[in-house]
C-alpha cells in the first residue's frame, strides 16, 4: 500500500516538476521575438519553412527572414510586421486571396481520424468511422490537415464573401 | 437668441445639387397594384438577421410574423399579403455587388385579408415600455434609410433622459419626395407619432426640421401640430446633407454631437418623419410595418411620382407602375448622393429604400477622372470639416493608417466631396475601399487572435493529456509494484503454510 | 449592359457638379483677358508676340513631355492648364523682351515647374513663377530691361512688322529712348545712389490714374487685375483669403515704415501698385496646386507672401520680389497645411472627441 502512495506522489511530484521546468527553463526570450510572434497567427502550421511561429518570429528578428514569409497571416500579417521591424514594403506584391478555409469532401472522407489530430486550432471535428467536417470560425487556412488525409478529402477553398464582407474596389487610377 | 440666429445663417458646409423633386412630389400618391408574390429578406434593417417562424406551404395572412427578430438589435418581418409562402431561400440583395440575401417568399391569394389586430385607443395611457414593446413587436425601423431599429433608439433615449425628440424631415437628397408626400398626405400621422415616440422616450419637445424647399409640406404639418404646442415645426435651409442627423441637430439646437458618441448624449433623439407615421400605425392601428411610400424618379421613368408599395415587391413592379420611357441605365435605392446601385430590377423593395431611380444612360455618363488639382472644394463643402483630398491621397498610395489619421472614421459617406469635384474624383469609393479594408483587416486580426487563442488551448490540451498519461503509467506501475510486492508476501506465507 | 452588371460598380454619388479643371482655368483667363489686352494695346505688338510665343512655349512643353510619358495629351491639354501657366508668366515679363525669352521660360515653367513634379497637382511650386525666376537669374538685363508706355496706333508706337523685329531680331536701336525702369527699380537704384526719395520721386517716371507705366503687362493695369480677381471671388474661382491677406502683408509693413521715416521707404499705395502685387495676389499665390487648402491656411500663406514681398523688395537686392516671396511660401504649403487643419465635426481643434453638452 505504501508502494502505491509513494510512487504516486513520485509520479505527481515528478509530472509537476515536469510542468514547472517547462515553464521556467524556457529560453530566455527576446522581446522583440516575443512581439513578432504575437503577431504571427500561432498556428504552427509550418508554411513558412520554421517548425513553429516562434521560431519564425526568432528568424525574423534576426533579419533572416522576410516579413512575407507567412502566407495564412496574408497582406494583414505581413503588413504589421513590417511596421513592427520598420521595414518598408510593396504590399501589392504579396499575394493574399484573401483568408482560406478547409473544406472537406464527404463523399471521400473515411473518418480515419488523422485530420483533427494534427489541426493546430482543434477546428476538426468527427469520430472515428465518421464524416469529418471543419469548423469554419476556427479554421485559419494553415493546411496542415491536407498532406494528413489519406483519401485527398480536403481541399481550401476562399473564404465566401458575404454580403457584409463584400468590399467596394479601389477607383482605378486615371 | 442662438438658435434663430443659426436656422437663418447659411451653413458653412453642404452643397446645393438640383433638386430634381418636382414634379415627382406633386403627383398624388398612388397605389401599387398588388403583386403576385413579394420577397421578403431576412435582414432590412441594421443588427442581426431575423429568424423565420413560418414553413414553406403555410398559410400566411396580412401582417403575420414571418420572421423574429434575433438578438438586441434586430426586427421582425411581417407579410404584407395574405397568401401562402412558397420559398425560403436567396434572392438577389439590392446591393451592387448583387450577392444573395436570404429571404421568404410570399404567393399573394389575392384577398389581402388582415391579421387580427391590437389597436390601442390612447397611446399616453400605456406605459413607455410597452410603447417600445408594440413598436418593436411591430418590425419599425429607421424609414430615412439607416434602418435603424427604432425601439432600441426609445429604450437609449429612456436610459439617457433625452429631453428633445427631434422628426426629421430633411429629406435633402435629389429626386426624393417620399417624406414630402407624407408630411403632406398625412400630417396628422406624423405629429400623432412623434407625440406618441416622445411619451415613449420621455421627451418635453419636439423639432420637426423640415427644409424650405417644401413649403406645402410645413404648412401642412403646421396645421396639424397647431393644437400640439410641443410640437414645434422649424423650416430649415434646403442644403445637402442637412437630412444627416448630426447636421440637422446643430442645425435645430445648435448642440454638436461629439466624435464616436451618439446623439441621445447630448439630449436628442431623431426619428424620420415617416418612422414616426409607421410608430403611429403600429400603437394606433396595431399593424405592423408592411408597406411604405416609395418616391419613383429619375429620367428614365415616364410618370415619375410617390407609390405606395407593400414591402418585398419588385423594383420593376414599381418601374412598370410608373411607366419607363426606356432602358434604364442604372438603377438606384434611395438618392443620387448616397444611394444604393442595384444590380438589376428584380431586387424586392426593403425597409430602407425612400426611393427607386432610374437613370438613363445620358444621365449617367459621367466625366472622365482627372488629377487633384488640391482646389480645396472638397474641404469646403465637407460637412464633417475633413480633408477628403489628403485622405483620398494616402488611400491611392495604399497607406490607409495615413487616412485614418485624417480622421477617416468621422467620414459619413455623404459625398458632398466628390459631388463638388471639378476633376471628378471618385472621393467617397476610395473612403468605402478603406473603410472596407480596414474592417476585413481587423476581422482578420481578430481571426488570427482567435486562432491562437485556440492553438493555445490545444498545446495546453496536449500537455495536459501527456501529464495524466504519465500520472496514470506511473499508477500503473505502482500497483503492479504493489501488486507484485503483495504476491510476494503471499509466497512465503503460502510456503509457511 | 445591364445596370451595375459592369466589373467594377461605381460608388456613390451619381450626381456631379458642372464644374470641371476645364471650367476654372477658362474663368481665370477670361479674367485675366481684360488686363491682358489693355497691357496689349499699351506696348504694341512686340507684348502680342511675346504672349503667342510664351503661350505657345508651355503648350509645347507641356504635349511634349506628356508625349514622352506616353500619355494621351488631349483631354491634358485640353484642361487648359498649361496655357494659363504660359500666360501667367507672359503677363510677368517685360513687354519688349527677345522671343527666346518667352520661350525659354514658357517651355521651363512647365516642364521643370511641372511636370517633373508629375504634372498637374503634383507640383511644389507655382511653375509661372518657377520660370520667371530662373530667366530672372539666368538672364538679368533682358529681364529688367522696361519700356516706357507707346500705345499701339500712336504714331511711335512700332507697327507689327516692326514689333516682329522687336521681338525676333533684338531691340532696335531706334527704340532705346523709350527704355525705361520701373518705378520700384528706380526708387531702388536711386536710394543706392544716396539720392532720398523725397528727391528722387520728383522724377520718376509717373504712372498714369490708369495705369499707363513702364513694367509688365500685368503690372500696368492694376485696377483690370482687381476687377478680375473680383470677379473670380464673386463666382467663387477663388477665395479672398490669399488676396486680401497678401494685400495687407504688402500694406501694413509698408504703410508703418512710411510713416516713420517716408524719405527711405515708399509709400503703401505705391507697393501695393507696383510690380506684380496685384497679380501675384489674385492670380499667381492663389494657385490651387500650391497654395494651402483651407481658409486658416491660406491667411497665413497669403500674409506670408505679402510681408516676405515687401522685405524682398525693401531690403534685398532685388527691386521686384513677388515671385521669390511667392516661391519661398509654396515650400512652406505642406507645413501650413499639416497644422491649419479644419476642426471635424464633434472634435476639438486637435482632433479629441468634444465633452457632450447636455
Ligand atoms: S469626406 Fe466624407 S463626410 Fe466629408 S464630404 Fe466627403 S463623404 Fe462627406
Ligand atoms: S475637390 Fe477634387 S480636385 Fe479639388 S482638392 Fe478635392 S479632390 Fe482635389
Amino acid at each position: 500500500m505504501l508502494a502505491v502512495v509513494s510512487l504516486t506522489a513520485l509520479g505527481i511530484a515528478l509530472g509537476t516538476l515536469l510542468g514547472v521546468a517547462a515553464r521556467y527553463l524556457a529560453v530566455e526570450e527576446n522581446p522583440l521575438e516575443a512581439e513578432l510572434q504575437a503577431l504571427l497567427p500561432g498556428s504552427q502550421c509550418g508554411q513558412c519553412g520554421f517548425v513553429g511561429c516562434a521560431q519564425a518570429a526568432a528568424a525574423l528578428a534576426r533579419g533572416e527572414a522576410s516579413p512575407t514569409l507567412c502566407p495564412p497571416g496574408g497582406r494583414a500579417v505581413t503588413e504589421a510586421i513590417a511596421a513592427k521591424l520598420g521595414i518598408r514594403i510593396d504590399l501589392s506584391a504579396v499575394r493574399d486571396d484573401g483568408p482560406l478555409l478547409a473544406v472537406v469532401a464527404e463523399e471521400i472522407c473515411t473518418g480515419c481520424c488523422r485530420c483533427s489530430k494534427v489541426c493546430p486550432t482543434d477546428a476538426i471535428i468527427g469520430a472515428a468511422k465518421q464524416i469529418h467536417n471543419i469548423i469554419r470560425e476556427a479554421c485559419t487556412g494553415c493546411g496542415a490537415c491536407l498532406e494528413r488525409c489519406p483519401t485527398e478529402a480536403i481541399g481550401l477553398m476562399p473564404m465566401p464573401v458575404t454580403l457584409p464582407h463584400w468590399i467596394w474596389p479601389k477607383p482605378a487610377v486615371a | 437668441m442662438g438658435l434663430i440666429e443659426r436656422l437663418f445663417r447659411e451653413p458653412r458646409w453642404g452643397v446645393h445639387p438640383d433638386d430634381h423633386k418636382r414634379p415627382a412630389a406633386d403627383a398624388p400618391l398612388r397605389v401599387l397594384p398588388r403583386p403576385a408574390r413579394v420577397h421578403l429578406p431576412l435582414q432590412q434593417h441594421v443588427g442581426g438577421a431575423a429568424r423565420p417562424v413560418v414553413l414553406v406551404g403555410q398559410k400566411v395572412l396580412k401582417g403575420q410574423l414571418l420572421a423574429q427578430s434575433q438578438g438586441n438589435i434586430s426586427a421582425p418581418i411581417h407579410a404584407p399579403v395574405s397568401g401562402t409562402v412558397t420559398a425560403i431561400g436567396e434572392v438577389t440583395a439590392p446591393h451592387p455587388s448583387g450577392l444573395g440575401l436570404a429571404a421568404i417568399t410570399v404567393e399573394a391569394d389575392g384577398a389581402d385579408r388582415w391579421i387580427e389586430t391590437d389597436p390601442v385607443a390612447d397611446p399616453f395611457a400605456l406605459a413607455p415600455e410597452e410603447i417600445a414593446r408594440r413598436t418593436a413587436a411591430a418590425g419599425v425601423v429607421g424609414l430615412g434609410g439607416a434602418t435603424f431599429p427604432a425601439a432600441v433608439k426609445f429604450a437609449l433615449g429612456r436610459r439617457l433622459s433625452v429631453r428633445t425628440l427631434i422628426v426629421n424631415g430633411g429629406e435633402c437628397e435629389p429626386y426624393l419626395s417620399s417624406d414630402d408626400r407624407i408630411m403632406r398626405d398625412c400630417p396628422a400621422q406624423v405629429v400623432d407619432g412623434a407625440r406618441i415616440i416622445m411619451h415613449a422616450i420621455g421627451a418635453e419637445s419636439a423639432l420637426v426640421g423640415i427644409e424650405d424647399n417644401k413649403p406645402e409640406a410645413i404648412a401642412a404639418m403646421t396645421r396639424a401640430a397647431a393644437t400640439y404646442p410641443e410640437v414645434k415645426i422649424r423650416p430649415v435651409p434646403a442644403r445637402y446633407p442637412m437630412g444627416s442627423d448630426k447636421q440637422l441637430i446643430e442645425t435645430l439646437t445648435g448642440k454638436e454631437v461629439p466624435a464616436d458618441a451618439r446623439a441621445a448624449e447630448v439630449g436628442v433623439l431623431v426619428h424620420n418623419v415617416s418612422t414616426c407615421a409607421a410608430v403611429h400605425r403600429a400603437i394606433r392601428l396595431g399593424q405592423p410595418l408592411v408597406e411604405r411610400i416609395v418616391t419613383v424618379n429619375g429620367g428614365a421613368v415616364t410618370r415619375p411620382g410617390n407609390v405606395l408599395a407593400p414591402l418585398g415587391c419588385l423594383v420593376d413592379d414599381l418601374l412598370a407602375c410608373c411607366g419607363v420611357k426606356e432602358k434604364p441605365a442604372r438603377l438606384l435605392f434611395g438618392g443620387p448622393m448616397m444611394g444604393t446601385l442595384l444590380p438589376h430590377g428584380r431586387v424586392p423593395l426593403v425597409k430602407g429604400a425612400s426611393g427607386v431611380l432610374a437613370f438613363t444612360a445620358a444621365e449617367t455618363a459621367v466625366p472622365a477622372t482627372g488629377p487633384c488639382i488640391r482646389c480645396g472644394s472638397c474641404t469646403r463643402a465637407c460637412p464633417m470639416g475633413l480633408l477628403p483630398l489628403e485622405m483620398a491621397a494616402h488611400i491611392r498610395a495604399g497607406d490607409l493608417d495615413g487616412a485614418v489619421g485624417y480622421s477617416l472614421s468621422d467620414c459619413i459617406s455623404c459625398g458632398c466631396c466628390a459631388y463638388v469635384c471639378p476633376s471628378h474624383i471618385p472621393l467617397v469609393q476610395y473612403f468605402s475601399h478603406a473603410k472596407g479594408e480596414l474592417a476585413a483587416r481587423e476581422r482578420a486580426r481578430l481571426r488570427t487572435e482567435a486562432g491562437r487563442r485556440l492553438a493555445e488551448a490545444r498545446l495546453a490540451r496536449l500537455e495536459r493529456d501527456a501529464k495524466e498519461k504519465a500520472e496514470l503509467a506511473a499508477r500503473r506501475q505502482a500497483e503492479r509494484a504493489a501488486a507484485r510486492a503483495r504476491a510476494g508476501a503471499a509466497k512465503p506465507a503460502e510456503q509457511t503454510t | 449592359m445591364m445596370p451595375g452588371s459592369s466589373e467594377r460598380p461605381v460608388a456613390a454619388p451619381y450626381a456631379a457638379t458642372a464644374n470641371s479643371v476645364r471650367r476654372v482655368m477658362t474663368w481665370v483667363m477670361a479674367a485675366l483677358t481684360p488686363a491682358t489686352l489693355f497691357g496689349f494695346w499699351l506696348y504694341g505688338w512686340p507684348a502680342v508676340y511675346l504672349w503667342i510665343v510664351t503661350v505657345a512655349a508651355a503648350t509645347l512643353g507641356e504635349g511634349f513631355c506628356l508625349r514622352l510619358m506616353r500619355r494621351d495629351a488631349g483631354p491634358t491639354l485640353g484642361d487648359g492648364s498649361a496655357v494659363l501657366t504660359g500666360w501667367l508668366l507672359a503677363v510677368s515679363l517685360p513687354p519688349w523682351a527677345p522671343w527666346w525669352i518667352g520661350a525659354f521660360g514658357g517651355l521651363f515653367s512647365v516642364i521643370v515647374g511641372k511636370q517633373v513634379f508629375g504634372g498637374l497637382g503634383q507640383n511644389l511650386f507655382n511653375p509661372a513663377m518657377v520660370g520667371r525666376v530662373a530667366l530672372l537669374i539666368s538672364f538679368p538685363v533682358q529681364m529688367t530691361a522696361w519700356v516706357a508706355p507707346l500705345p499701339m496706333f500712336s504714331v511711335s508706337a512700332p507697327g507689327p512688322l516692326t514689333g516682329l523685329m522687336i521681338t525676333f531680331h533684338g531691340m532696335q536701336p531706334a527704340f532705346d529712348a523709350v527704355a525705361s525702369a520701373s518705378l520700384l527699380g528706380f526708387a531702388k537704384t536711386e536710394m543706392a545712389r544716396g539720392i532720398d526719395l523725397a528727391q528722387s520721386l520728383l522724377h520718376a517716371p509717373v504712372p498714369s490714374w490708369y495705369g499707363s507705366r513702364p513694367g509688365s503687362l500685368g503690372e500696368t493695369a492694376s485696377w483690370l487685375i482687381v476687377a478680375g480677381g473680383a470677379a473670380m471671388i464673386c463666382l467663387r474661382i477663388i477665395s479672398w483669403h490669399i488676396p486680401l491677406a497678401m494685400l495687407l502683408g504688402i500694406a501694413v509693413p509698408a504703410a508703418l515704415l512710411h510713416a516713420v521715416d517716408p524719405a527711405c521707404y515708399l509709400d503703401a499705395g505705391t507697393h501695393l501698385l507696383s510690380g506684380g502685387a496685384m497679380l501675384g495676389a489674385f492670380f499667381i499665390a492663389t494657385d490651387y496646386v500650391t497654395s494651402p487648402n483651407t481658409p486658416r491656411g491660406q491667411l497665413v500663406f497669403g500674409a506670408g507672401c505679402g510681408l516676405l514681398s515687401y522685405v524682398i523688395r525693401t531690403w534685398a537686392g532685388y527691386p521686384e520680389g513677388v515671385a521669390f516671396a511667392v516661391l519661398l511660401m509654396n515650400s512652406l504649403t505642406p507645413v501650413i497645411d499639416s497644422y491649419c487643419r479644419p476642426r471635424i465635426y464633434g472634435r476639438d481643434r486637435r482632433g479629441a472627441a468634444l465633452e457632450p453638452e447636455k
